[in-house]
């Protein structure tokens, strides 16, 4: 081989190398963006719901009510509209046998009767009368309407019948089948049935712990983290808590749920399943990254600073009250952010101390049992109908919403208020 | 009733401050003051509140198991087990909240209206106590204020003071990790063997289902239970399949960023790729489980192979995925810190620019990278959900990367999922897994950063 032939070989393999290195870029670019794709493309739908909009006659008969008299709230209250609503979905096939009277009825979300008894107290006019009643539609045919079921599959493998697809397409050439923004996903809590849950319940979970945590930890790491820069003597506990400090970053999260579990519920017996104990243990896993942070920015502060406020008679304490700490601040209360976007991430350890309870109530006080949003993605991922996919990645969507927002704003604290000295 | 008394704690503090600081300004009409009047303010406030709650938050902490043991102190005598002991108390509780619903006995009826009688006592001797413990601190503090003694001192010491107790937090935190784990992994280790534990080969912990405690008492029952090796091998086979997909595509992108790339290409695409670290792990979780998962199972079916709907492979891969900006950022550091007249000797003996980077500066980083790869295995060890989500659930011992395993980690959920007995061997095992992984995070994680001190060292 000659000179020439070993340089051409040496450029190729330089150029190989290059390849290698952007591929390896894109490839980890590529993997960012198919994930973001697929997550959005099935998420997006679950923020449309599918209502049937159906003839209902608030015939007086029907609801057992007095005909010639205007019923109150509390007659409508009291009504029946089971039975009611039973007769109003054979409306819509009047030779329905039987069993197709039950498919008619499952064409709709269970929860029409508090649906049509709703519309009637917020419209006592149309006692008496036939009107147009927005309808929950039941999660298999809102995602047949949405295309996520196929059709063309065998009736006994699919989730709705032939019955209930005639019925179905029949309303949707009278333009009674609506699709509308799902703004029960934002208000509901948490349900069996996927055409009802929504994130209302593990949303004020997540803000209770991350309020929780924010309430511990923040205070905490930086009164820890000045103690460690400003007045900590150098020597073998100090050397101690930071190495202890660094290794509890690096701890696996999943283990401080077992600290929670064997510790805060065992121990301490604080209540199972609550934002409270979910927010300690979230507070003791972001502590390490805030003293972290903070003591980074406390580092930053320039010593002029300091040398001037001690010239001036001011103590050590008030030096570091007064002045270091406020410099330092920005850099600390970035820190603390990502530290919370990561602990409003966190699944496992929330799992242990038991926050995966089913709770279809929205929780008021950090004391109630409360899932998280991660948790509830975890909770729906579990389950097996398909409305529940769209939700998964609808809630993904959310969550993934609030940690670019907190990071965004972490980014702006850093530029807007912290000071460079150079 | 507790939070009438830290809101009263709390004003009795407050308005203490601003006693204290009018008290200051009252002396320096006649005499020089040691230290600024809002000091005597905060000196007063100190005392006032800082006794008084440190004793109202260790009698609340301690009251309860006082009681408790009041309570069952009449019943010690009858040799009863712990978890009776435990139940008959929790049928008390209920009962003095008038929510029992089972069988009422004269004993329990009894207990019920002690345990109501001491509850009543310990509130109000609580409120006595406290608030005279306040009113003598306090005045103690005021007769000091009024000599006119040093102020700017004591406090700023009780700041201080205060400062050094939150910088304790990460200790205790540490001990009390090392406590909950140790404890219950000692009481596992009292019914199962050790040896059986670490060097068993069948790991079935459903099988040790009991029905009651005394049941737990038979050792019998669990051989063949608690076999850790699968788990063992499952999570490390993971992590290995992990750091497969994270070292080349992170320590290429590392290195590209570090010596190719533009300016413009690492401003954007280094916070680009920096976002897959902070997707929650859960989402990966959904993602293997949902698309990856299938999609490698199909195409396995295209190829004539049989894959598991929950595959290793899967896990593994996306967990790679996640790991891949660990790897990429923290040798991007590396590299960029080995100084410069090593490049430009290489360069003046004729190297390229690929020959430089694999032949001296890579050597030259290797500690550092090796560091890097080592957080990255301790992450790929420790991440839960997405093993939990998807790969499987049942153990099997298994180095197929189509079939599904099992890791410590979800063994840990799948077992603590839902309610959980404390004292049941089954809980115990997830508490010696758990162990087990903070040991073995732990010392990769020390081992890693040391590696990296001493490599920072070494060019700084």
């Amino acid at each position: 081989m000659n000179k020439e032939e070993r340089l051409i070989k040496r450029y190729k393999a330089e150029k190989r190398f290059q390849f290698y290195g952007k591929a390896a870029i894109f490839m980890a670019l590529l993997f960012l963006v198919v994930f973001l794709t697929k997550i959005f493309s099935t998420g997006y739908t679950a923020f449309q719901k599918t209502w049937l909009v159906i003839p209902v006659n608030y015939n007086a008969d029907l609801l057992y009510l007095d005909p010639d008299k205007k019923p109150t709230t509390e007659d409508i209250n009291d009504a029946d509209f089971y039975e009611f609503g039973i007769e109003t979905f054979i409306s819509l096939d009047p030779d329905a046998s039987e069993d197709q009277i039950m498919e008619l009825k499952k064409m709709f979300a269970f929860t029409f009767e508090r649906e049509l008894k709703y519309y009637l107290l917020d419209n006592p006019d149309s006692f008496g009368k036939t009107v147009d009643v927005k309808l929950t539609a039941s999660d298999d045919l809102d995602q047949v309407f949405k295309g996520n079921y196929p059709r063309d599959i065998p009736e006994n493998r699919r989730r709705a019948s032939d019955y209930q697809l005639k019925i179905f397409d029949k309303l949707d050439e009278d333009g009674r089948v609506i699709s509308e923004f799902n703004a029960s996903f934002f208000t509901n809590a948490d349900s069996r049935e996927a055409e009802l849950a929504g994130i209302a319940s593990s949303f004020m979970g997540s803000l209770f712990s991350i309020l929780v945590c924010l309430s511990i930890a923040f205070p905490v790491a930086l009164l820890a983290a000045v103690y460690l820069e400003e007045f900590a003597p150098k020597n073998r506990f100090t050397d101690f808590i930071e190495v202890n400090i660094n290794n509890l970053a690096a701890v696996p999260s999943i283990v401080f749920g077992l600290l929670g579990l064997g510790v805060l519920l065992a121990v301490f017996g604080l209540p199972r399943s609550t934002p409270l104990v979910g927010g300690i243990t979230l507070s003791l896993m972001t502590l390490p990254t805030i003293i972290i942070a903070a003591r980074a920015s406390l580092k930053a502060v320039p010593p002029s600073i300091r040398e001037a406020a001690l010239a001036m008679g001011a103590s050590k304490m008030q030096t570091t009250v007064h002045h270091t700490m406020p410099l330092a601040l920005p850099g600390t209360l970035s820190g603390t952010i990502i530290g919370l976007a990561q602990a409003l991430g966190e699944t496992a350890p929330l799992i242990l101390i038991g926050m995966v309870a089913f709770v279809n109530t929205i929780p008021g006080t950090p004391m109630d049992p409360a899932a998280s949003l991660p948790v509830q993605i975890y909770i729906w991922a579990e389950s097996a109908e398909r409305g529940f996919v769209e939700k998964v990645s609808a809630c993904i969507m959310v969550l993934l919403f609030f940690l670019i927002f907190m990071n965004l704003g972490a980014q702006l604290i850093r530029h807007k208020f912290e000071k460079k000295w150079n | 009733m507790n939070s009438v008394i830290f809101l009263t704690i709390v004003l009795l503090a407050l308005s203490s401050y601003f006693f204290g600081r009018k008290k200051a300004i009252l002396i320096q009409s006649n005499k020089r003051l040691t230290a600024l009047p809002k000091f005597y303010g905060y000196y007063l406030a100190i005392w006032c509140g800082a006794p008084a709650f440190l004793l109202y938050a260790l009698w609340s902490i301690f009251e309860p198991s006082i009681v408790r043991f009041f309570i069952l102190s009449d019943y010690s005598s009858q040799g009863l087990l712990e978890g009776e002991l435990n139940l008959f108390y929790e049928k008390v509780k209920s009962l003095s909240r008038n929510q029992y619903s089972g069988e009422l006995t004269a004993e329990l009826q009894r207990s019920a209206e002690k345990y109501l009688n001491f509850r009543d006592i310990a509130k109000w001797s609580k409120v006595v106590i406290v608030l005279s413990l306040l009113i003598a601190s306090t005045g103690y503090a005021y007769t000091k204020i009024s000599k006119n003694t040093k102020t700017r001192e004591p406090v700023e010491i009780f700041l201080k003071g205060v400062f050094f107790l939150s910088s304790l937090a990460a200790i205790l935190t540490t001990i009390g990790i090392i406590f909950s784990l140790l404890f219950q992994t000692i009481e596992f280790f009292q019914v199962i063997p050790l040896f059986d534990f670490v060097f068993g080969m069948h790991w079935y912990p459903a099988k040790a289902f009991v029905r009651d405690a005394s049941e737990a008492l038979d050792p019998s029952m669990y051989s063949d239970t608690f076999g850790a090796v699968p788990i063992f091998a499952g999570t490390f086979f993971i992590a290995l399949i992990a750091m497969c997909v994270a070292i080349p595509i992170g320590l290429l992108s590392g290195i590209y960023m570090a010596e190719y790339a533009s300016k413009r290409l690492r401003q954007y695409a280094k916070p680009v790729i920096e976002i897959l670290a902070g997707i929650p792990t859960v989402v990966y979780g959904f993602f293997a489980a949902l698309t990856v998962g299938p999609f490698l199972k199909d195409l396995g079916l295209s190829l004539g192979l049989e894959v598991s709907a929950e595959s290793a492979l899967a896990a593994g891969g996306v967990m790679g995925i996640m790991i891949i900006p660990f790897i990429s950022s923290l040798s991007d550091d590396v590299i960029t810190s080995v100084p410069q007249n090593l490049r430009d000797g290489s360069y003046a003996m004729g190297a390229t620019k690929s020959e430089t980077i694999k032949r001296v500066i890579f050597p030259a980083a290797l500690p550092g990278i090796v560091g890097s790869i080592l957080l990255g295995v301790s992450r790929a060890i420790g991440e839960t959900m997405i093993v939990v989500m998807a790969s499987g659930l049942a153990a099997n011992l298994t180095l197929n990367p189509l079939e599904s395993t099992s890791t410590i980690t979800a063994q840990i959920v799948v077992i603590l999922i839902g309610d959980q007995q404390f004292g049941d061997p089954k809980t115990q095992a997830a508490f010696a897994l758990g162990l087990s992984l903070f040991i073995v995070t732990l010392v990769l994680n020390i081992v890693a950063l040391s590696v990296v001190k001493k490599y920072r060292e070494k060019y700084e």
